[in-house]
């Protein structure tokens, strides 16, 4: 009866939202911000480590929420790898352009580690789960604590 | 004993529950987030608008004459529904939210006095919390949050502890939880209240949909509830109030309609419920919920009673005996709402996939987060019923449940 919906649910999804693999709070960090989605009560906290360059060493976060929001966060970590706060800025963009729109074929190599998420942009109301980690990535890249969903 | 409802003919009342949803029949289970509407609401709005539409109260023209009529006939049966003893206690807002904001305002900053404490329960919606607590923090009231058992009723010993110290000048209590589906005891949180010197104030939003309501019977001094849950349209709530409340309450927002006379030294206020209606309300909504207070009351709440009792028996039967599916609440006394959790699977990704097979249920927090904290949950999927739901959908539920199940293994 749901099959046509392995296309949101995939095994990438269903494997991290179920196991993340980097879901762990950092005890050494250098930025920490959260982020909320009040319309249904989704959290999520992410941990910044930043190399000498400035650029992020390492994520990690705490996510309550679907698999779809897990599984984002749990995929972000990867992309945003080594990445400067410019770029990692940049990146979010293109990864607001795929969860709308199903594809960003200008920066598709460095969005394959969220592809998974692609589909998505069919659910509407579920756009938002798979951005939220992302709203935490950037207000404690910017300093700022909290953050919310659009 | 009323006959039971004909449903084909009530469902068929209700244009949208002809729609598809990618191709599957609509099986609408969020009725308490807001309800369809009868072709009767409908047409009453649309007519309205076709033939019989002016301002009311302050045209001189017969489309005006015709138009106040019908606005203020609504007073006459919201009146009657909720048997209020005097026309005047009716008091029109947007919402309940707005109804119960007037009384934080008017009440709460007008006859409260500092110091004084309010009550509420841990299983409000957030409408009847945040008003309070914005109270507290202008006004210096202190907020009382009476206790819920683990089934999801409410600790009567412990809210009747929360009057020992006589400071407490006001509860205000759901009538219905939109959660757990549980009903409070209403008789009796009232006359507790009362006999400690404290007003109620009582949040009706999903009892009015389910059960009789008799504010002078319940001996309550306020009772909200909102249009579009009540099968009418959005933009439209009632407030009830004691007449003598009401009177001793000043004005929440200035403008027209709520004035008597206006100079730039001083106005005065025009009579109650007016001093409370400021500004061009919302007329077509107005005449619309008229149409569905009729609509209602034409069935029955004996007949609607009994058929949601019957689909609640049936909804708990079936999703009980789901593997892995946990009912949350397991009031006594309890109406058409069921929250539940399954497994590991998160409400969210629960609700998205029984929207793929036609199935829409609520999702999440349900405006109540300190409920859920309370119950140790972050979310829940939720599936409210309405007069027009059957036990095929109830039934249908249960089967697309146990695949979401499998769905998730
Ligand atoms: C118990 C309860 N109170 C208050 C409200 C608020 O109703 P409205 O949003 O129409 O003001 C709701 C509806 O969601 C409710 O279920």
């Amino acid at each position: 009866m749901f099959e046509d919906l392995r296309d949101l649910y995939n095994a990438t999804i269903l494997e991290r939202g179920r196991r993340p693999r980097h879901m762990r709070r950092l005890d050494d960090f250098d930025a920490t911000a959260k982020g909320d989605n009040p319309m249904c009560g989704d959290r999520v906290q992410v941990w910044l480590k930043y190399a000498g360059d400035g650029s992020i060493a390492a994520t990690g976060f705490d996510a309550r929420g679907c698999e779809i929001s897990k599984a984002a966060a749990d995929l972000m970590v990867e992309a945003v790898a080594g990445r400067s706060a410019d770029d990692t800025k940049a990146l979010f963009a293109a990864f607001r352009t795929l969860a709308q729109t199903g594809s960003c074929p200008d920066h598709a190599a460095a969005l394959a580690p969220m592809a998974p998420l692609a589909a998505v942009h069919e659910y509407p109301s579920r756009i938002k789960c798979a951005t939220l980690p992302w709203h935490a990535l950037i207000a404690a890249l910017d300093g700022k604590g909290v953050s919310s969903s659009e | 004993m009323n006959a039971p409802l004909d449903l084909t003919s009530i469902r068929a009342q209700f244009p949208i529950l002809a729609q598809k949803i990618r191709g599957k029949d609509l099986v609408f289970l969020d009725s308490a987030a807001s309800a369809q509407k009868p072709r009767a609401v409908i047409d009453a709005m649309v007519g309205a608008m076709e033939s019989q539409y002016a301002n009311i109260h302050r045209g001189l023209h017969w489309m005006s004459e015709r138009t106040t009529d019908a606005y203020e006939a609504t007073r006459d049966s919201a009146a009657r529904l909720l048997n209020a003893a005097d026309r005047h206690e009716i008091v029109f807002v947007r919402n309940s939210t707005e109804g119960i904001n007037l009384v934080a305002h008017s009440y709460g900053r007008g006859v409260l006095r500092p110091g004084q404490a309010v009550v509420i329960s841990e299983m409000e919606h957030h409408s009847n919390i945040v008003p309070w607590q914005m109270l507290r923090d202008d006004h210096g009231t202190e907020l009382r949050v009476a206790p819920i058992t683990d089934t999801g009723e409410l600790d009567m010993a412990a809210y009747e502890a929360l009057f020992a110290d006589g400071k407490v000048g006001l509860v205000a209590i759901t009538h219905m939880s939109n959660v757990l589906g549980s009903y409070t005891p209403a008789e009796r949180i009232i006359r507790i209240a009362h006999d400690h010197g404290a007003k109620v104030l009582l949040d009706g939003s999903q009892a009015v949909v389910h059960r009789r309501i008799d504010v002078q019977a319940l001996d309550a001094d306020f009772y909200v509830f909102t249009g579009h849950k009540l099968y009418g349209p959005t933009g439209i709530g009632v407030l009830y109030g004691k007449r003598e409340l009401l009177e001793a309450m000043p004005p929440w927002m200035g403008g027209g309609d709520m004035i008597s006379s206006v100079t730039y030294e001083r106005s005065t206020w025009a009579q109650v419920p007016h001093k409370f209606e400021a500004g061009t309300p919302a007329i077509l909504e107005g005449i619309g919920l008229n149409a569905a207070i009729k609509w209602v009351e034409a069935i029955g709440y004996d007949a609607i009673a009994a058929h949601e009792a019957a689909l609640t028996d049936h909804g708990l039967a079936r999703l009980s005996a789901i593997e892995g599916l946990t009912v949350i609440g397991r009031a006594q006394d309890r109406g058409g709402v069921i929250s539940f959790t399954l497994d590991r699977a998160h409400a969210h990704d629960i609700a998205t996939l029984l929207d793929r097979a036609g199935i829409a249920v609520r999702a999440g927090h349900h405006c109540a987060e300190p409920l859920m904290r309370r119950l140790g949950l972050e979310s829940t999927a939720r599936a409210s019923f309405g007069i027009y739901t059957t036990t095929a959908e109830i039934d249908f539920l249960a089967e697309t449940l146990t695949k979401v199940r499998e769905f998730f293994r």
